[in-house]
């Protein structure tokens, strides 16, 4: 199945959408601009009809998975459904249709809003103060890298240039840090895939600014000497830093701020039900301890007395990293989800999405390599069988095998440490038998693997295309259409 | 509601096949000592109807532009969108799917940036564009960096002409690095090639400007790109893509780097987000370009595919080397501008652009007759308009709020020199009776 691209559809001449005529008086349009700043011609956009664009898009909605088509146990991504009522809820017009500039006193329903967020934000980490302005994952990191830099800078210390990053960390980590003009020291994990004690002593000194931490690890495993390495790194005159991005396995259960942490970015669109839009729009927002907070981006949400404002007030702040007050559509589901699940339920959320992890990594116990054979959090990570190696069949085979039994494959070749990763996180939005049926698929994609591998090295065959020439489109880039 | 599915009975089984009572046993590798020991004082456990209920009682509070008449721009704009742009958004094989990491099941994002990426650059006049960014402000910060990465020098100056804020962001993603900025003056609401010229020197990586500015006003690009490429500096545009419907492409004019704001195409202001970033360059600064990037290939059939390309610049590749930290795009939103502009279309485009450059003309010229108010510059503008009003801007914007109008802005928020002065915006959704109702209420007020 192909879809020709829309610059190839319609007709010269044909529109999807009219406009009414001008009702003001026309002026010649060289009175109004210089003509030598008018395009000769108009760009060569598509010329389509409504419905052709229409049923364009549709068909290529039909060649994309989303949760919505099947399970999707995309480890560190936590694929979890996306309730609908909170797309309804940032679709109504009250949120929509609000202006950034428009006055506090007519958009006082949007300010508590993210206000409340703020507060709930904090209560479930045990920080003390939040920002909303962050796009995304990434840009949450910069937001608090950035805080912790102007924070040393303001107690004298600059000689902190360093930045600790364990290596099972996720990419953004050290790229962030890098961004944020420090340099990198990665810290190698130990036997059990927690962060190595003796090498993170190694590193601390009067010249670490602070230690990126995930927790739960990426390998789906509490850091069980997070107390202690809190320790290390507050009496080494660092900050500990919190990747959000498997806070799905914790809530109700523990805080980063309870555990030391500094400064925290959240992922809305991972633990909050936001949906992550086939790349985005979602959102990172930031929490930080008191003695951080006067950092914070401007503007924050307050509240004084029963009316919510934006306080832009804030000397040490680092400034903006976004225009206006971040993704507020994305904001108005994750706190549709918040008040859906309250306090009790967001623990219920924490309980059932780490009951899934190991009940799947149970299933799969005797058909996958688990490296860390300890209790998981809300994913786990596993290898191939030897096998599988011995028959030429890498963990890419079986990801693309998996799409012909119709779901999205976990995450694979992540962390870095583990050969062949292959990442599960099921979420607790999924039924027994959704996991049930995916174990039982994987056991016999694995069985193929065994008895005829050519199967798995040439899947898939039933998805829209196959396999692409990855390395052709990188040789030689083919980026955009353009007019003959 | 939970949206957890489990009965009693399986929650059982699975225990069972675990070999535990309780799920409590699979929390014990959390330290006592960090364990909470409270419920989490959360708001919530509401039915879907008591939802429902909440949200649009929060909403209600709300007066957004749908209730009055918006003559409010600044970065974020009133235009119309038509209907079919949320209907293909509601899709939901879209919005619930994750970044096109496995492009056989994903062809429907990747093909969809494809062509977002190639109506980029047919608007922007580059070669490349690339899968988006979190919004104009971070692609102007971004493109910065791109610019210093590009010519290896750590100086860039900006026009005060620049959003406010955009100027905010740049100031804050280049803080970490360390990289200089440098403000470049405005007379006439323009940024001069000269005063640019004074600034920019051996070591400046970019000239970055607005076009059309923060005031509406047209900067003339072809100078200001002599004056970047005179020392070997880029020039670094952020364009508004509806006027390039009608404008020169800074690529004509001899612009490096184009990036904007993509909120204009199709997507509903939000109260200021999500938005859309888009960045576009020439081809030799590819390999410099941050974020994704979707390329056309094969698949073994020898059928035409679409993948995202380039990686090797990427965080989850290159880590500490990446050419950015960005690890997303705002797919949706990038959809979004595609569907509008394949809607509106190549000759659509230039009649919207025409419609807000002879609305705006109009106002102006109505607005500048008016006794208590005065133009303060006439270079040519498109959307927006700068005018120096008698009364304060705070007390005029009441005032019109009375009479369900939300004014423009008050520019002395974030130009001292300019208090006393507003910016007005007037899109293609603006009708002469709305324009004519603006100029009565203002000049009863003079």
């Amino acid at each position: 199945m192909t879809e020709k691209l829309i610059f190839e559809l319609g007709s010269p001449g044909r529109r999807g959408v009219e406009f009414p005529a001008g009702d003001v008086p026309a002026t010649a349009l060289h009175e109004l601009l210089p003509r030598e700043y008018l395009r000769e011609q108009s760009p060569p956009l598509p010329e389509v009809g409504e419905l052709d664009a229409v049923r364009h898009y549709v068909r290529l909605s039909r060649m994309n998975f989303g949760v919505d088509v099947g399970f999707y146990p995309l480890g560190s991504c936590t694929m979890k459904y996306n309730p609908k009522v909170a797309e309804d809820a940032a679709a109504l017009n009250g949120f929509a249709n609000l202006h950034p500039y428009q006055p506090a006193e007519l958009s006082q329903g949007a300010l508590r809003l993210m206000y409340e967020t703020q507060q709930d934000l904090a209560e479930i980490t045990g920080m003390d103060a939040f920002t909303l302005q962050p796009a995304a994952g990434a840009h949450g990191e910069m937001t608090g890298m950035l805080m912790i830099k102007a924070y040393l800078e303001s107690k004298g210390e600059t000689g902190r240039t360093k930045v600790i990053v364990p290596d099972s960390a996720h990419g953004t980590n050290p790229a962030t840090a890098t961004l944020c003009g420090f340099q990198v020291v990665e810290v190698k994990s130990d036997e059990r895939g927690g962060v190595d004690l003796a090498a993170l002593k190694q590193v601390l000194g009067p010249d670490v600014a602070a230690l990126m931490l995930t927790n739960p690890s990426t390998l789906g495993l509490f850091e069980d000497h997070i107390i202690e390495i809190a320790d290390l790194v507050h009496r080494a005159g660092g900050l500990l830093y919190y990747d959000g991005a498997n806070l799905n396995a914790i809530m109700g259960y523990a805080r980063p701020g309870d555990m030391g942490f500094d400064v925290v970015h959240l992922n809305l669109h991972k633990t909050f039900g936001t949906p992550h839009g086939g790349g985005g729009p979602g959102a990172g927002p930031v929490g930080v301890k008191a003695e951080l907070e006067p950092f914070l981006p401007k503007p924050v949400v307050i509240k004084q007395g029963d009316s919510y404002l934006l306080d832009y007030k804030r000397p040490q702040s680092i400034g903006r990293v976004k225009a206006f007050y971040g993704n507020f559509g994305v904001v108005v589901k994750a706190y549709t989800y918040l008040r859906a699940l309250g306090g009790r339920g967001l623990k219920q959320v924490s309980e059932f999405a780490v009951l899934n992890a190991n009940y799947l990594m149970k299933r799969l116990s005797n058909h996958l390599r688990i490296p860390y054979r300890r209790v998981c959090m809300h994913e786990f990570v596993a290898s191939p069988p030897r096998e599988c190696k011995e028959r030429g069949i890498k963990t890419l085979d079986i990801a693309k095998r998996l799409l012909d039994y119709g779901y999205h494959p976990p995450t694979v070749y992540f962390p870095l440490i583990v050969e062949e990763a292959i990442m599960i996180e099921p979420t607790e939005t999924e039924s027994k038998e959704t996991l049930d049926r995916f174990a039982d698929s994987l056991i016999k994609v694995l069985e193929e693997a065994r008895e005829n591998p050519e199967t798995l090295k040439n899947a898939p065959y039933t998805t829209p295309v196959r396999r692409l020439d990855e390395v052709a489109a990188a040789r030689k880039p083919v980026l955009g259409w353009f007019p003959e | 509601m939970r949206f957890i599915p489990h009965t009693e009975e399986e929650r059982r089984q699975m225990l069972n096949l675990l070999g535990i009572e309780n799920t409590d046993r699979l929390f014990e590798g959390i330290p006592r000592e960090v364990r909470l020991n409270r419920e989490l004082q959360v708001d919530g456990g509401l039915s879907e109807m008591e939802l429902s209920r909440h949200m649009a009682s929060l909403a209600e509070v709300n007066t957004g532009v749908d209730k009055t008449i918006c003559f409010l721009g600044a970065g974020a704009y009133d235009h119309y969108v038509p209907s079919a742009v949320k209907h293909i958004l509601s899709r939901s094989e879209f919005y619930t799917a994750y970044t096109p990491y496995q492009p056989e099941i994903s062809q429907g994002v990747l093909q969809s940036i494809f062509e977002y990426q190639s109506m980029i650059c047919l608007l922007t006049g580059m070669d490349v564009a690339n899968a988006s960014m979190y919004d104009g402000a971070s692609a102007l910060a971004e493109a910065a960096l791109m610019a210093c990465a590009s010519t290896r020098r750590d100086r860039v100056v900006v026009a005060r002409t620049v959003h406010p804020e955009y100027r905010e962001v740049v100031r804050t993603y280049l803080y970490g690095p360390g990289i200089k900025i440098s403000e470049a003056p405005y007379r006439e609401g323009l940024t001069r090639a000269e005063d640019a010229a004074g600034l920019l020197d051996q070591n400046t990586a970019a000239l970055l400007v607005q076009y059309p500015n923060f005031f509406g006003c047209i900067e003339d690009l072809r100078k200001l790109a002599e004056a970047a490429h005179s020392v070997g500096a880029l020039l670094v545009v952020c364009a508004d893509p509806i006027a390039l419907g009608m404008l020169k492409s800074p690529g004509q004019c001899g612009a490096d780097i184009v990036v904007g704001e993509g909120q204009p195409l199709g997507i509903p202001l939000s109260y200021g987000g999500p938005y859309l970033g888009f960045l576009a360059c020439r081809e030799k600064f590819l390999r410099k370009m941050p974020g994704r990037i979707v390329g056309q290939t094969t698949d073994v059939d020898g059928r035409r595919a679409y993948v995202l390309t380039l990686q090797a610049r990427e965080q989850h590749i290159r880590r500490d080397k990446a050419t950015s930290n960005i690890c997303s795009n705002q797919a949706l939103c990038a959809l979004a501008a595609t569907v509008y502009l394949s809607l509106v279309g190549r000759h659509g485009l230039r009649q919207v652009a025409e419609l807000c450059l002879q609305k705006t003309a109009y106002a102006r010229n109505l607005l500048a007759k008016l006794p208590g108010y005065r133009l303060p510059w006439q270079s040519p503008v498109f959307k927006e308009f700068v005018i120096e009003t008698k009364v304060a801007p705070e007390i005029i914007n009441r005032e019109l709020l009375k009479h369900n109008i939300l004014g423009g802005l008050d520019l002395g928020r974030y130009y001292p020199e300019l208090a006393g002065h507003m910016l007005f915006c007037v899109t293609e959704k603006r009708s002469r009776r709305e324009i004519d109702l603006l100029a009565d209420r203002l000049g009863a007020m003079s």
